[in-house]
Order: C-alpha cells, then sequence, then structure tokens
C-alpha cells in the first residue's frame, strides 16, 4: 500500500531542522525556536500513529505502507531506493521514537533554557530524528544505513554541543570513530547480503517495480547453516550475521565498542535521554531483529550475539555499581540493559528484546530527564556525592525517578519488570538451537540474573546518594567552585519548572503502565493479552524453528503436528511462574541490599578497578592507538616515505648528477686531454677491428 | 554547437592572449588582470555545460567530434571528442577554474599577469588532455598540463617550493616519457595515433602477449605517478603543500584525474588482456596506498599536508574500483574522480581561507576557530564530513560502490579480503579528519591571534557554496551523473572483461581509415588467428555465445 504521508514522518523534522538552522538563528527568540522543533517531531508522531492504527494501518494488516520517494542508486544489478517502508517492526519503532522523542524535545525547551547555540541545539535534535526515522522506516538496508551513519553524526554534533569543552570534543570524535568500526562491518554485511541474495531490499513492492525476491525473503529457503567456527568464514548467512553485528555492537555499545558511550554523556543530557538511552543506542537491535531472518539461519553467529550481549550486560553492570557521576550511572546501566537486548535477540527471542527496547525506553528517558533535571536543579552539578536529601526540594523529580527505579530494577507491574522477566524466562527456555547445549541457555540466565541482582543494588544507590541521606551540597558547594562562578554561597537547590516535569510524569506513567503490552501469557491468568507478541510474530523469524521446521518436516508430518510456538503446556507456564518468582525475588533482593549498603554510608568506597572501569580505556589507548599513531609517524611517514622512497628518488638524482659532474672532465678544455681520447678512441677502434677483421670495401 | 570542445579548449587561450594584450594597454591596473580571468572561465564553464545537453544515457558514442589531420605525414590527427566519462571531467575542469581563479583573488599579489595566464593555459591543456582522441594529441596536452603547473609551484608556492616544483616535474615526465615510448611502438604496429582507428585495429589483430604487456606498463606506469599509486606518491604532499591554494585546488582536482582517466581510457581499454593479469597487483598497491595514505595523514602537523595525504588515499579507491572490472566499480570510480575533485578542492580552499589569514598551516597553530569563525567552521566540517564519506554527501556513493564492486570482482580471487582491508579506509578518514577538525576548529582557543580572525566574506562563501551544493546534490541525486556515464563506462567493462561485445567504440562520424588487416605489419601483433579470437576466449568455449552474431 503506498501512502505519500509516510514521507512526513522523516520530512517533518527535517524541515524543522532547516528552518531552526536557518531562520532560528537569526530570530533569536526560544520560544520561536521551541515550538518549531516540537511541533515538526509532533507532526511526525501525529501521522506515524495515525499511519500505525488506522484501519489498514501498518500495526493492523500483513503488508507494509509504502513511500517510494526517488531512486536513489542505480549501477547494473544493484538498486537502493530512497524509499520507506512501515510494518509492523518499523511502525513500533516509529511510535516509540516519535513519541519519546516529542517528551525529550519539549524537556529539552526547558533544560537548554538560556544556552547559547540553543538553535544550533534544536536544529541539531531534529536533525537527529530525520535520521533516526529514516533508519527506522528505510525498506532496504542502503538507505537504513544512510540513517544509521546519520545519527551518528548527530550524536556527534551533539555530544561536541559544547565545543569549546575539550572532553566534549573527545568525547564527539571517540564516538564517532568507534561507531565507525562498527559500521565497517554493517558496510560489508550490506554486500554481502547483495553478493549473496542480490537485492538489498527488505520488502517486495510490486507497486515501484521491484523484484519479488528480496535480500530477507532470499533467506526463507535457505538452508540453516551448521553451528561451526567455520561458517563464520564461509560467506553465507553465518558471515554477513557476523558482519551485521559488528554494525550493531559499535552502534549500541557492547563489547569490545561500547567504550563511547560512557564519554558521550558529556552532551547537554536531553541528549544523552533520547540518544544515547531511548531511540540511537537500540538501532543495533533493530536491525538484529530486522535481519531476524538472516540470523535465524546462523545459529553460531547468534551464539556470538548472546555470549557478547550477557557479557555486556554483566561487565558494564559492575562497573556502573562505582560510578560517582550521575549520568555515567546511567550510562554504563544502558550499556548493560542493551546487553539483555542482545542476549534475548541471541537466543532467539527478538520480540522479548524489542519489548525491552520499548519499556527501556520509557524508563532509561525517563531517569536521564530525571538526573537532567537534577543536574538543573543543582545547578549543573553532576557528582553524586555533592547531593542527598534532594526528595525535600525536588519532590516531582523524585516521584518520578522512583517509578524509573522500580521500573528498572524489575519490580512487579512496572514496566521493566515484565520485559526483563521476558528475556529471563526466554534465555532459561532457550532451545540449543543457537547454543551448544541446553546447559548453556541456564549459564546465560545465571548471568542474566546476577546483573539484574547488581542493576537493582546500583539504580538503589543512585536513588540513595541522590535523594536520601544528609544534604551534602551544603558543605561542599563552598569550597567547590575552583572557577569563578556566577553563584555565591550555597546554592539552594530546585524543582524544575512544568516544561520539564511534564514529560517527566507522562514517562513515569508509561514506565508504570507500558509492561502491560506484553504480560506474558503464564502471568496473565489464562488470558492472551500478550499485544505486542501478536503484533510483532508476523514479522519476526522464529530462530530455530525455520530450518529445523524444513528439516524434521518429515518426521513430524507423520505424527502430531509441530508443537507450535503459541501453545502453552503446563509444565512450561508453572516453570514459567516460577522464574517470574524468581525475578521478583533478585529484584528485592537487589534494592535491599542496596538500601542496606548505601542509606547509612553512601560514600561507601567502591573497589578501585571497578571505579577505574577495567582501565579498559587505558588499555586500548596503550595496545592499539599509541602503537598505531608512532608506526604511522616514525615508520611510515618518517622512514618509510621521507626516509625511504624520498632517499632513493634522491640518490637516484643525485647519481645522476655526479654521473653528470665526472662526464664534465672530459669536458675540462685541456687540448691535451681531448687529444689524449682521440688517441684512446682511435686505438680502440683500430683494435677492433683488427680483431674482427677488417670489411673489405670491393666486396 | 560544433566544434564546440575546440571552442573550449581555445577560449582559455585566447583568455590568456587577451591579458597579455592587455598588458601592453597605456592605462593598465593590475586588478584587472583578475577580472579577464574570472570572465574567461566563467564564459568557458558556461560553454562546457552545453555538452550536457547532448550526451544522454544509454549512449556510449563520442560526440562533439572533431577529426583533422594535423601531422600528415605520420599520419597525427587533430581528433577531439568527448563521451559518458570525459564529458563529466571536462565539466569537473571549468567548474574548478573560476573558483581557483576566486580564490587568488587577494592571495596573489605578486606577477597577476602571469600567474592567471598561465592557470588559463593550464585550463586549455587539461581540457585537451580529456577530450583527445589521438595519441599524440593527448601526449601533447598531458605534457603541456605539466609546465604552466610547474611555473604555479615554482614561482607562487610556499617556502621549499623550488624542490617541490622540480620534484613534481622530474617525477611526472619520467612517467609520460615512458608512455610516450608506449604511443610510438603503437603507432609502429598499427600506423595510427587514433585512439578509435587502434581499438579497431586491435580487433582484427591483436597485440602479442608479450607486447601487450610491455605496453600496459609503459602506459599504466606514467598514469599510476600521476595518480599517484603507492609508492609513487611523494611528488604529491610537496607539491600540494608548496602549491598555491589555486595551483592545490587544480591538482588535486583536475590534475591526478589524468592518471586515472587515463587508466580508464588508455591501459584497461587498449590493453585488457595485460590488465586482467596486472590487476591483482594494481589492486594491492591501491589497498596499500588507501590504508598508507590515511595513516600517514593521520600524523601530519601542516593541515595542507594531511589533506594531500589524503587524496592518496582516496585516489587508491578510484584506482581499486577501475581494476575491480566491474561495472558497479568503475561507475564508483568515475564518481570518485569527480567527488574527489570536489571534496578535496574544497578542503584545499578552506585550507587556503586561514592560510591566507594566519599565514601557517601549522594544525598546532590553529584551535577554537569556530568561535571567531562560524561560517567558516560549518562548511569546513561539511566538507570534511563529505570526505569521510557520510551517506547523503557525495563521498559515500562513491566509495559504497566501489566496494561494491570490489567485492563482486573477479578480477582478483577472494575479493572479499581486499575489500574488507579497502573500507577500514572509511575508518581512518574519520580519523584523521575529525581529528584534525578537533584541533582547528573545536576547543578553547590557544592563540590569541585566532580570537580576531574574521570569518568568511562574501567572496570566499560565494566561491565554496557551489562546492557545498554539490556535494549534497551528488550525494542525494547521483543518477543525473551516473545513468549519462553508464553506457560509455560498460563499453570499456565489457572490453576489459572480455566480454565478446565490449570495446566498440564508435563516434557519430564514423570511424577514420581503417587498417586492413595487411597493413598492419608488425612483430608485436598476433598472427592472424584462425577459428577464434583468442582475446576472446568465451566466444570460443561457448557455443551458444558464438552463434551471436555480433
Amino acid at each position: 500500500m503506498e501512502n505519500n504521508l509516510l514521507s512526513l514522518i522523516i520530512f517533518a523534522p527535517l524541515a524543522g531542522a532547516a528552518i531552526n538552522w536557518f531562520a532560528g538563528r537569526r530570530v533569536r527568540n526560544e520560544r520561536f525556536v521551541g515550538v518549531v522543533a516540537c511541533g515538526a517531531v509532533a507532526v511526525s508522531t501525529l501521522v506515524a500513529f495515525y499511519l500505525a492504527f488506522k484501519p489498514d494501518g501498518a500495526l493492523r494488516s500483513e503488508t507494509p505502507v509504502f513511500d517510494h520517494i526517488w531512486t536513489w542508486l542505480q549501477v547494473g544489478t544493484f538498486r537502493a531506493d530512497f524509499a520507506l517502508a512501515m510494518d509492523r517492526l518499523s511502525g513500533t519503532y516509529a511510535l516509540f521514537v516519535t513519541f519519546v522523542g516529542f517528551l525529550i524535545h519539549v524537556f529539552a525547551v526547558g533544560y537548554m533554557r538560556g544556552e547559547q547555540g540553543f538553535y544550533r541545539f534544536f536544529a541539531f535534535l531534529n536533525l537527529f530524528m530525520f535520521s533516526m526515522l529514516t533508519l527506522v522506516l528505510a525498506d532496504n538496508f542502503v538507505l537504513m544505513f544512510v540513517g544509521w551513519e546519520g545519527v551518528g553524526l548527530c550524536s556527534y554534533l551533539l555530544i561536541g554541543y559544547y565545543f569549546d569543552r575539550r572532553e566534549a570534543g573527545d568525547a564527539a570524535k571517540k564516538a564517532f570513530i568507534t561507531n565507525r568500526i562498527g559500521d565497517w562491518g554493517f558496510v560489508l554485511g550490506i554486500m554481502l547480503t547483495f553478493f549473496v541474495t542480490g537485492s538489498v531490499s527488505f520488502f517486495a513492492n510490486p507497486a515501484a517495480g521491484e523484484a519479488t525476491h528480496t535480500a530477507l525473503s532470499f533467506f526463507k529457503t535457505y538452508p540453516v547453516e551448521p553451528f561451526t567456527a567455520g561458517a563464520i568464514v564461509a560467506g553465507g548467512a553465518t558471515s554477513i550475521a557476523v558482519l551485521l553485528f559488528i554494525g550493531a555492537a559499535g552502534k549500541s555499545a557492547q563489547i569490545p565498542l561500547y567504550v563511547w558511550l560512557p564519554d558521550a554523556m558529556a552532551g547537554p543530557t536531553p541528549v544523552s535521554a533520547l540518544i544515547h538511552a531511548a531511540t540511537m543506542v537500540t538501532a543495533g537491535v533493530y536491525m538484529i531483529v530486522r535481519c531476524s531472518e538472516i540470523f535465524g539461519h546462523a545459529p553460531a553467529a547468534m551464539f556470538i550475539v548472546a555470549v557478547i550481549g550477557a557479557a555486556t550486560a554483566i561487565f558494564a553492570a559492575t562497573i556502573g555499581l562505582a560510578q560517582n557521576d550521575i549520568k555515567k550511572v546511567l550510562a554504563y546501566s544502558t550499556i548493560s540493559q542493551l546487553g539483555y537486548m542482545f542476549l534475548a535477540c541471541g537466543v532467539g527471542a527478538f520480540i522479548a528484546a524489542i519489548f525491552h527496547v520499548i519499556t527501556h525506553a520509557f524508563f532509561k528517558a525517563l531517569l536521564f530527564l530525571g538526573s537532567g533535571s537534577v543536574i538543573n536543579g543543582m545547578h549543573h552539578e553532576q557528582d553524586m556525592r555533592r547531593m542527598g536529601g534532594l526528595k525535600k526540594y525536588m519532590p516531582i523529580t523524585f516521584a518520578t525517578m522512583v517509578t524509573g527505579w522500580l521500573a528498572i530494577s524489575g519490580v512487579p507491574i512496572f514496566a521493566g519488570f515484565f520485559s526483563k522477566d521476558e528475556i529471563l524466562w526466554r534465555t532459561w527456555s532457550a532451545p540449543a538451537f543457537s547454543l551448544p547445549s541446553t546447559a548453556f541457555s541456564k549459564l546465560l540466565w545465571g548471568v542474566a540474573a546476577i546483573t539484574a541482582f547488581l542493576t537493582a543494588i546500583y539504580m538503589t544507590r543512585m536513588m540513595v546518594m541522590t535523594f536520601w541521606g544528609e544534604e551534602r551540597f551544603r558543605d561542599t558547594h563552598a569550597h567547590k567552585q575552583q572557577e569563578p562562578d556566577e553563584h555565591h554561597g550555597p546554592v539552594e537547590p530546585h524543582e524544575s519548572p512544568w516544561v520539564m516535569t511534564v514529560p517527566l510524569i507522562v514517562l513515569a506513567v508509561l514506565s508504570t503502565i507500558g509492561g502491560f503490552i506484553g504480560v506474558p501469557y503464564a502471568l496473565s491468568a489464562g488470558k492472551d493479552i500478550n499485544v505486542i507478541e501478536h503484533t510483532l510474530e508476523p514479522v519476526v523469524a522464529k530462530a530455530g524453528t525455520t530450518g529445523s521446521a524444513a528439516a524434521e518436516t518429515h518426521a513430524t508430518e507423520s505424527t502430531a503436528p509441530a508443537e507450535t510456538h503459541t501453545t502453552h503446556s503446563s509444565e512450561e507456564i508453572s516453570a514459567e511462574r516460577a522464574l517470574a518468582g524468581v525475578s521478583v525475588l533478585i529484584a528485592l533482593a537487589g534494592i535491599g541490599a542496596g538500601w542496606y549498603l548505601f542509606k547509612r554510608r553512601p560514600l561507601l568506597q567502591m573497589p578501585r578497578l571497578l571505579e577505574n572501569k577495567y582501565y579498559v580505556d587505558e588499555i586500548y589507548d596503550a595496545t592499539l592507538i599509541h602503537p598505531i599513531e608512532s608506526v604511522s609517524r616514525e615508520g611510515f611517514w618518517k622512514i618509510l616515505d621521507v626516509g625511504v622512497i624520498d632517499g632513493l628518488l634522491h640518490s637516484i638524482g643525485e647519481s645522476v648528477t655526479e654521473a653528470g659532474r665526472l662526464a664534465r672532465y672530459l669536458q675540462a678544455g685541456f687540448v691535451r686531454g681531448y687529444a689524449a681520447i682521440i688517441l684512446l678512441g682511435a686505438l680502440i677502434l683500430i683494435g677492433l677491428f683488427a680483431y674482427l677483421g677488417f670489411p673489405n670495401p670491393t666486396q | 554547437m560544433s566544434h564546440l570542445l575546440t571552442i573550449l579548449i581555445l577560449l582559455p587561450v585566447a583568455g590568456a592572449l587577451a591579458l597579455v594584450l592587455y598588458s601592453f594597454a597605456g592605462s593598465r591596473r593590475e586588478e584587472h588582470y583578475r577580472w579577464i580571468a574570472l570572465i574567461t572561465t566563467l564564459v568557458t564553464f558556461a560553454a562546457s555545460l552545453l555538452l550536457l545537453k547532448s550526451i544522454g544515457a544509454n549512449s556510449a558514442e563520442f560526440r562533439f567530434e572533431d577529426n583533422v589531420s594535423w601531422i600528415g605525414s605520420i599520419s597525427a590527427r587533430y581528433h577531439v571528442a568527448v563521451d559518458g566519462i570525459s564529458m563529466w571531467l571536462v565539466i569537473l575542469t571549468t567548474l574548478l577554474m573560476p573558483i581557483s581563479v576566486l580564490s587568488s583573488w587577494t592571495a596573489i599579489r605578486k606577477r597577476q599577469l602571469s600567474y592567471y595566464a598561465f592557470l588559463l593555459i593550464l585550463e586549455a591543456a587539461l581540457i585537451g588532455v580529456f577530450v583527445s582522441l589521438d595519441l599524440l594529441l593527448f601526449y601533447l596536452f598531458f605534457e603541456a598540463s605539466l609546465i604552466p603547473m610547474f611555473f604555479l609551484i615554482g614561482v607562487w608556492g610556499g617556502e621549499r617550493r623550488i624542490y617541490a616544483a622540480v620534484k613534481f616535474f622530474i617525477y611526472t615526465a619520467v612517467g609520460s616519457l615512458l608512455m610516450l615510448v608506449g604511443i610510438i611502438a603503437l603507432y609502429f604496429t598499427y600506423h595510427s595515433f587514433d585512439y578509435a582507428t587502434i581499438l579497431e585495429a586491435m580487433k582484427a589483430s591483436p597485440l602479442t602477449g608479450r607486447a601487450e604487456y610491455w605496453l600496459f606498463l609503459a602506459f599504466t606506469f606514467a598514469f599510476c605517478i600521476k595518480v599517484p599509486l603507492f609508492p609513487l606518491h611523494t611528488w604529491l604532499p610537496d607539491a600540494h603543500t608548496e602549491a598555491p591554494t589555486a595551483g592545490s585546488v587544480i591538482l588535486a582536482g583536475v590534475l591526478l584525474k589524468m592518471g586515472t582517466y587515463g587508466l580508464l581510457r588508455f591501459s584497461l581499454a587498449l590493453f585488457p588482456n595485460a590488465a586482467r593479469d596486472w590487476a591483482w597487483v594494481i589492486i594491492i598497491l591501491a589497498i596499500i596506498g588507501i590504508i598508507y595514505g590515511a595513516l600517514v595523514a593521520m600524523v601530519q602537523p601542516d593541515v595542507k599536508r594531511l589533506v594531500a595525504y589524503s587524496s592518496v588515499s582516496h585516489m587508491g579507491f578510484v584506482v581499486l574500483g577501475l581494476f575491480s572490472f566491474t561495472e558497479l566499480g568503475m561507475q564508483g570510480a568515475l564518481y570518485q574522480m569527480l567527488n574527489h575533485g570536489v571534496s578535496t578542492g574544497a578542503l584545499f580552499l578552506f585550507v587556503g581561507f586561514i592560510y591566507e589569514r594566519r599565514h601557517t598551516r601549522m594544525i598546532s597553530e590553529f584551535g577554537g576557530l569556530a568561535k571567531p569563525m562560524p561560517w567558516f567552521s560549518t562548511l569546513f566540517v561539511i566538507a570534511s564530513l563529505s570526505s569521510i564519506g557520510l551517506p547523503f554527501l557525495n563521498g559515500f556513493v562513491g566509495e559504497f560502490l566501489i566496494l561494491l564492486g570490489t567485492w563482486t570482482s573477479r578480477a582478483v580471487t577472494h575479493s572479499w579480503i581486499a575489500t574488507m582491508f579497502a573500507a577500514t579506509g572509511v575508518i581512518w578518514a574519520a580519523v584523521y579528519m575529525l581529528w584534525m577538525l578537533q584541533r582547528v576548529v573545536f576547543g578553547q582557543i590557544t592563540n590569541d591571534e585566532n580570537a580576531r580572525l574574521l570569518d568568511l566574506n562574501k567572496r570566499e562563501l560565494g566561491l565554496i557554496f557551489p562546492l557545498l551544493v554539490l556535494m549534497l546534490f551528488m550525494g542525494v541525486y547521483p543518477r543525473v551523473f551516473l545513468d549519462r556515464s553508464k553506457a560509455s563506462v560498460a563499453t570499456i567493462q565489457r572490453r576489459v572483461s572480455s566480454s565478446p561485445a565490449g570495446g566498440s567504440f564508435t563516434t557519430s562520424t564514423g570511424l577514420g581509415s581503417v587498417p586492413t588487416r595487411g597493413s598492419v605489419g608488425s612483430s608485436l601483433v598476433q598472427e592472424p588467428a584462425v577459428g577464434h579470437d583468442p582475446t576472446l576466449p568465451r566466444v570460443g568455449t561457448d557455443p551458444a555465445q558464438a552463434a551471436i552474431p555480433e
């Protein structure tokens, strides 16, 4: 179904960006800039909801909504259109991206008040929305890559928003370059996909004259590749999946490419909320789920995804325990939660991953915005050691953040509980398809469960250090002012204005009830109300069943029909319920442990190793960055280029000059010398003739 | 419309003559020279746009042909024409020229007469290179472009200008002399200097393997120096760095394209078998160039030298695409030639802007320019992103097509490994460009002199603006360019990948005198093959294809 409104979703923010860049710069009116920016995203939001929920909308019908804008690249058999498509997956994504994006835009109007370059900030933020929605709604890999790089660029520009601060510039550069390493994999993955399938499209759109055979549908009839290391370099589905995952690991901050995300907190807090928590960093998860058909045929790649995801989850959670900057805690928490999502993808629970993406967008955006409200109220103080007791001063911020805290910790009825529990359950019950054995699923579950425990601890620590306890900002604020500041004396924290608190409240509501879109059968008292699963099921491949179903058709046809995904056996339900109980216990134990540890001693010294983030940045510096730089400078440039190549050329040049100088002696102008040379030449000639015999002129 | 190409070549020459004549006028004023140059280059640019009108998609034919006898006794002809490949390079040249003149507006204070005269003569020579279809004429223009550039660097250059100019001259002259030997050898084989005639004659009587091998090397060596391909690149950083801004723009924007254009037009089309044999060597060197150029660019303390080394990296991509022998790769390579002209040209202009203000190019002298020079900084960042290859800017399209072409290439085995290494170039590009931006544009102002710098004036904005518009346009709507070059590139691609339909190079007026097989008498030519043509193995092995009449 073709609908030209679809392009309005991406072009409205682009227009907003252009207006703010060219007109907002001159108008210098914050109200104008804010209205343009928020209005543009509001248009996107409304159109997205309309196209998703209208009677034959993307979320209601089986066929996507298409909008072909123009043919972008066409060479030989390769074709990449600038065309959008909204199916159930991209529609779901577009909904929460536009809506959460809108709330963050509104919040930012309050947060950024009085900043120099207000117009620039909102132009970039709108440009980000354009890129992100292009990424999500792209109907082919190459356009998705356009959005992918576009969000990276906006991330670069917004992290470096305070461009005169050195650490902001460093962080921006680090983010872009680390993402580029991931993009290397993504681009190669796209190329291999084209090489294997002859297409880069996601959907067959007969209206646009495209072939019915697409990059993804190609894999429907593709055999499942063996679960071996050799499959990774075999050039098939596994190779594609691994390359794509490198891209996802860069964008979504997984080991070993996660290092940019904590530094990215140098950007303004709404940027951290929008880009580095709710939307952009989950693009990697989106891409993997979009390509679930490919991953579903590449068990070895899925295993890698699961292991990296689980490792990232626990690794980042331990670092999060020991951070003192409120935004750094949330950054590591984001990395850890992203690890969960990849773990879910790796065990084939793609829908659970998307579910967690959505709830995470709600509660993490809330927590970041809440921290922004705190930072704003504390006059740009981010160190939790200089906070404490803020609940008295910022009641709305406090109350909303409590819901976010409970949600991320996994306390029942809050959104995070359902999605996290779903991932834990799916990991526990994962088939051996993408794992060497089912024992691995228990191991991965264990890692995820410990992570959940740690999550509850560090979030409790953050809340306690910020909102409870004695008011440490009074005594520290006085001698904190090393640099001359406009404030005099201790500053009273204050609650933020309504433009900031209203988005917080909306997000708090969503963090509380947002989980009810995905209540599993086991916990819903026998009712089938798992909306998210029903919505996404048709567009997501079921790993382990597609291939094995094809392989085992003969075996199962004669006997009972194969057990489908949606039937619920009673043992399964009781196991799921038991595990949900374990999840609740873990969450409560974590909160209790955190409360016990930090309530009385909020400044408890954490292990140095964790506080210094396992020295990963230092290790990268010493093993990669410095060697490359010094080899390039000393080895390639100074020795090879200037020394060897130019040296060789110079010596050739000099030897020619030298030969000329020698030749010059022959023409020194001395008649005796010439006579000697003539004599010598004559003798040589005569000798030669005598040796060869004189030619007879008469012959 | 007829003789358009001749007019394009002669217009700058006429402008140069006008400059000289004006210098004899009694009331001459120094600042009028640049106006004469500007008007000439703008008129030339406008005239060159007429080329667009009649070259559409799906035609590989040479257009706007002029073909008259030049030196009758050796049957050298003045034969010029354009197809979908050379047309774009001509337009690139004519576009960059007025921009170069404008960039010299206040920067060049001494000997303005000769400066602008050299620029105009250079333009004529460059247009000549891209439109010549006679090898001797091509060689003439190829060498003629060297002389004005030699003086531009040697007279108006930086501190080490003499060294740079001499190095540039000797380096490239050595290469082109080898090419001259190759051209003469071809002449003695086919008794013609005419490109189309030789190609046609080659169908009937192909070169022997050994002859093709040596001729390919002679031509390719000359072009690879020009490109420049690693390890023949060391003239480039010196020449670029010491040249005046306009010289660098033309050098990077157009002169380097002479090399890649020559590879495409001559090395691949004339010697396809040797090109296939040597492809793996060239591809390896191109990939080394991509990575090496980027790594060395990363550690340069001088902005201009950094951009110069980045050219080595970008031109490596072009060569890689050409030698992938796929339509994707070769179209991408042509596109990347244009991209590089636009993006790197723009980067040199930006370096020129700050050099004119601070008279230094050292990165450490700058920092925090975003505050005093917001326009400069914004546009500089955009141009850098284009060079990095950000999608929807021009660089991405070229690099993506080249990499895709390389992956699907059958020129070398394991081409995916080649692609993987080449693709790291996009990471390095981000490293060196962003690092440079961070030290030049962002951060605190550490040097008080920078705080007082003036932002770009109207002239500077005006000259850089067309390039920025092009970057965006070429990124979002490349079809305009790709469609027009498609058929011409495909013709060469089919020939070099030895497909039977390849190599039918036609001109609108038909070919000159095609020598019959009897007239071709040389040891370089294979004995007339009976049965099937050895250059076209697929015809012989596939009966189904052999049955299709050509």
